[in-house]
């Protein structure tokens, strides 16, 4: 056992290096918490401008699309190397949550179902971060139960006419593209009636609204379709086979989700160990060191799965399931560290004024975004079931809904 | 990054699962927890023969070398198969004390039969209640002769001899003690799991001959428990993951409402939780493994939070294994006890949960010293 790299891969990661010591700030231990940080809210435009102009900087040295083939502007590099990249570039201060969720699914769904003309007109475009693409999966009755969803596509001439409304949408405000699931026959049972696009942004009768968060923030969108025309050039996959499509989209995202961003447990631990209590510093206390304990033994069961899922990319080899654990893990730890830090810092932990709490008030941040990373991209219990049914083999649930046409379906008041 | 075991590994441990699912299956490990035997004595013969006993240990001292990861992945799957052995006393424990400590002259003396499996050693530390930290040593040696009393000895009937904690200088140090002298007193204990031994031994001026320096028992005790928590995690992860096994096959078997239970996703979370914990475990264990191969400094600490959780995955899945198995799992005929009872036994080995969660917060704080 070692944690070396081979030496295409430690030329690689110097490579890496190099690029991001001479384009990037390196974090610094001491504003280690900026790390993990929701896009700023108060200036989008500027944000957006930052992160397209890192991406361009990205694609031209060629760290954009690493495992990406050539044909369409990438490096067609080796999963490895998309592991590394990401190693390497945590160390650093760089605009993040504009890209990820095009460039980790919408893209790479596209070169499986899209046409040459797709990928010839929107691959590279993305990968320099010229475009900015969103999903738009989840609806107001369909979340967990994805196959629920109702936003309906008519055809009509060469075109499909869209209404409903889709939700849960993040940076829909500031993306071009999206990729799109629609009902197009209700008349079979729900799996068998949905087919998927993809859509301009700017087609008349898209409406997005902002939607405020508990955390106060807006990352997600409800976005509203009225009589929206999309090219059935546009369709990826027959007619009826959206489901498929889509799950094509969420094994990339449950793949592409990593840690719950936000403060860790060398954060906790440093917070107990400079704040003093009554009897000295609060790691004094064996009911804190308990609790810290159990924290770093799971932050760092997570990072040694990774490099056993590493080791198998870099031996060529399928990763096992074990990777399935991160988000489950690591979102479910964060919400639990940021309620310990706040209570660590006893009647004062109310305080939310980053002047007066504790690392800018980053702990009482992390405890109201938390809730929020517990349910997006795969709740807890989807995770769980997935855990059950696709890693232990144990059997599906019996479903009542399965032989229905979808519009015979039961529906509830929410 | 090669942060997994070798292909020949691999094959070790496929070949380990093959020969223990025959010849330390719940059947025969039930002879030893319903019998009267403190151990399975040709399972031991047989394991011995295999090489396994030597594993770690050097070539000039008998051993096969396949080197600290190859003990882990045997270790793991005596886990799996609850092996009724003193293999982590007498293995981990008290070869471990001889390499880390002994003479050249002990290494020779001792290690071949170790080897062999014709003497078997114990380390007796514990006098009464209480984790490692909290154990105060009132054994003594005076004149090259023991007397006191040690309680719990793990494997303490079976053994030939042990390495024995006890105050010669006015500090502790360690001895080898052969234990067929007459003036050792062994008493089997009741034991939380039958299929390992506990024992009394009662000491009255026993020949007891020096193993390391003098007075610095503690700390060579601290090095062989933080050795010994990595192997020991990985028989946890052992245990933990035959658990899981059984709880998944019954799950998939046993309907109730016209389904099978493994359907309800009260059933499934259950399950997925231990998976998510069994996971974390291995993976804390590997790094562990890699520590106590490569003699890491990182050592305390890999060996630490290994043994943290461990600990916590096979508490869960074993007693979520009966809860999945319903009433069944609470009957003596089913073989969801032998797995409750081990994975507390091992639990208290060398320490339980909270003194190694102590050590890890002590080892981070002195390695992230201001």
């Amino acid at each position: 056992m070692d944690f070396e790299d081979t030496p295409e891969e430690a030329a690689f990661r110097a490579e890496v290096r190099a690029f991001l010591d001479r384009n990037a700030e390196r974090k610094s231990e001491a504003k280690s918490f900026h790390r993990g940080r929701y896009i700023p809210e108060h200036n989008i435009p500027e944000t957006v401008r930052a992160a397209k102009q890192w991406q361009a900087k990205k694609a031209d040295a060629g760290f954009a699309g690493i495992t990406w083939p050539r044909q369409w502007g990438g490096r067609g590099g080796t999963p490895v190397q998309q592991v590394i990249y990401g190693q390497e570039e945590q160390n650093y201060v760089v605009p993040r949550g504009v890209f990820e969720i095009g460039l980790g699914m919408c893209i790479p769904v596209l070169m499986v179902y899209g046409t040459p003309e797709h990928l010839e007109g929107h691959v590279r475009p993305a990968m320099r971060g010229e475009e900015i693409w969103c999903q738009l999966f989840s609806e107001p009755s369909a979340g967990s139960d994805l196959a629920g969803l109702r936003t309906r596509a008519v055809r009509d001439g060469d075109d499909w006419v869209v209404n409903g409304q889709k939700i849960w949408t993040s940076g829909a405000h500031f993306s071009n593209y999206g990729i799109l699931v629609t009902r197009t026959d209700p008349d079979v049972p729900k799996h068998a009636g949905l087919t998927f696009f993809f859509v301009d942004m700017k087609s008349p009768g898209i409406e997005v609204r902002r939607i405020k968060q508990i955390s106060g923030g807006s990352n997600f969108n409800e976005v509203f379709f009225t009589d929206v025309r999309v090219p059935d050039s546009q369709r990826l996959g027959k007619v009826g086979d959206g489901w498929k499509v889509s799950i094509t989209t969420l094994m990339t995202e449950r793949l592409a989700v990593g840690d719950a961003p936000g403060p860790d447990f060398d954060d906790i631990f440093a917070l107990a160990r400079t704040l003093e209590l009554d009897a000295g510093p609060a790691i004094r206390n064996p009911a804190v060191r308990e609790k810290l304990a159990d924290w770093y033994v799971k932050t760092q069961g997570l990072k040694y799965t990774k490099f056993r899922t590493m080791t198998a990319l870099s031996r060529g080899e399928t990763p096992g399931p074990e990777a399935s654990i991160t988000k489950l893990v690591s979102a479910n730890k964060l919400q639990d560290i940021a309620s310990y830090g706040i209570d660590l810092l006893g009647m004062a932990g109310a305080v939310m004024d980053p002047e007066v709490a504790p690392m800018q008030a980053w702990f009482q941040e992390a405890l109201l975004y938390a809730p929020g990373l517990r349910i997006a991209g795969g709740s807890d219990e989807i995770l769980r079931n997935i855990i059950a049914e696709r890693v232990l083999g144990l059997p599906a649930d019996i479903r009542i809904d399965k032989d229905v046409p979808f519009s015979q379906l039961k529906t509830g008041k929410r | 990054m090669n942060f997994d075991f070798s292909d020949d590994l691999k094959l070790l441990r496929e070949q380990a699962r093959k020969f223990l699912s025959e010849k330390s299956s719940p059947k025969s490990v039930r002879k030893i927890l319903e019998g009267a035997a403190p151990y399975d004595a040709e399972l031991w013969r047989g394991v011995a023969g295999m090489g396994w006993l030597g594993a770690a240990v050097p070539e000039t001292y008998g051993g096969a070398a396949l080197g600290y990861d190859g003990l882990c992945v045997l270790a793991e799957e005596m886990g799996h198969a609850l092996a009724p052995i003193p293999f982590s006393s007498s293995i981990y424990l008290a070869s471990e004390a001889i390499l880390i400590a002994g003479t050249e002259a002990q290494k020779r003396t001792h290690l071949p039969k170790l080897v062999t499996g014709e003497r078997i050693g114990t380390l007796a530390f514990a006098e009464g209640a209480g984790n490692p930290d909290a154990v105060r040593v009132q054994a003594h040696v005076a004149n090259g002769k023991l007397s006191g009393t040690k309680l719990p000895v793990a494997d303490g009937e079976i053994a030939d001899f042990a390495v024995v904690a006890a105050d010669g200088t006015g500090k502790a140090s360690l001895y080898l003690v052969d234990l067929r002298d007459p003036g050792v007193t062994k008493t089997s204990l009741k034991s939380l799991d039958p299929t390992r031994n506990q024992a009394k031994l009662v000491f009255q001026d026993v020949p007891a001959e020096p193993l390391g320096p003098a007075g610095q028992g503690l700390d060579l005790i601290q090095a062989l428990l933080d050795r010994a928590a990595v192997l020991i995690a990985f028989e946890q992860v052992g245990g933990a993951q035959a658990c899981l096994e059984m709880a998944r096959t019954y799950a998939t078997e046993r309907y109730a409402f016209g389904r099978p239970i493994g359907s309800f996703q009260a059933i499934k979370h259950k399950l997925a939780d231990v998976y998510v914990a069994t996971e974390l475990a291995r993976s804390n264990a590997y790094y562990g493994a890699w520590a106590l191969s490569t003699s890491a400094a990182e050592l305390p600490i890999a060996a630490a939070a290994a043994r943290v959780s461990a600990t916590d995955a096979f508490h869960l899945a074993a007693k979520e294994n009966i809860q999945t198995h319903g009433g069944m799992g609470f009957t003596w005929e089913a073989d969801c006890h032998l797995y409750y009872r081990r994975a507390k036994l091992l639990a208290t080995a060398i320490g339980t949960a909270p003194y190694w969660k102590d050590r890890l917060i002590s080892e981070l704080e002195r390695r992230n010293a201001p």
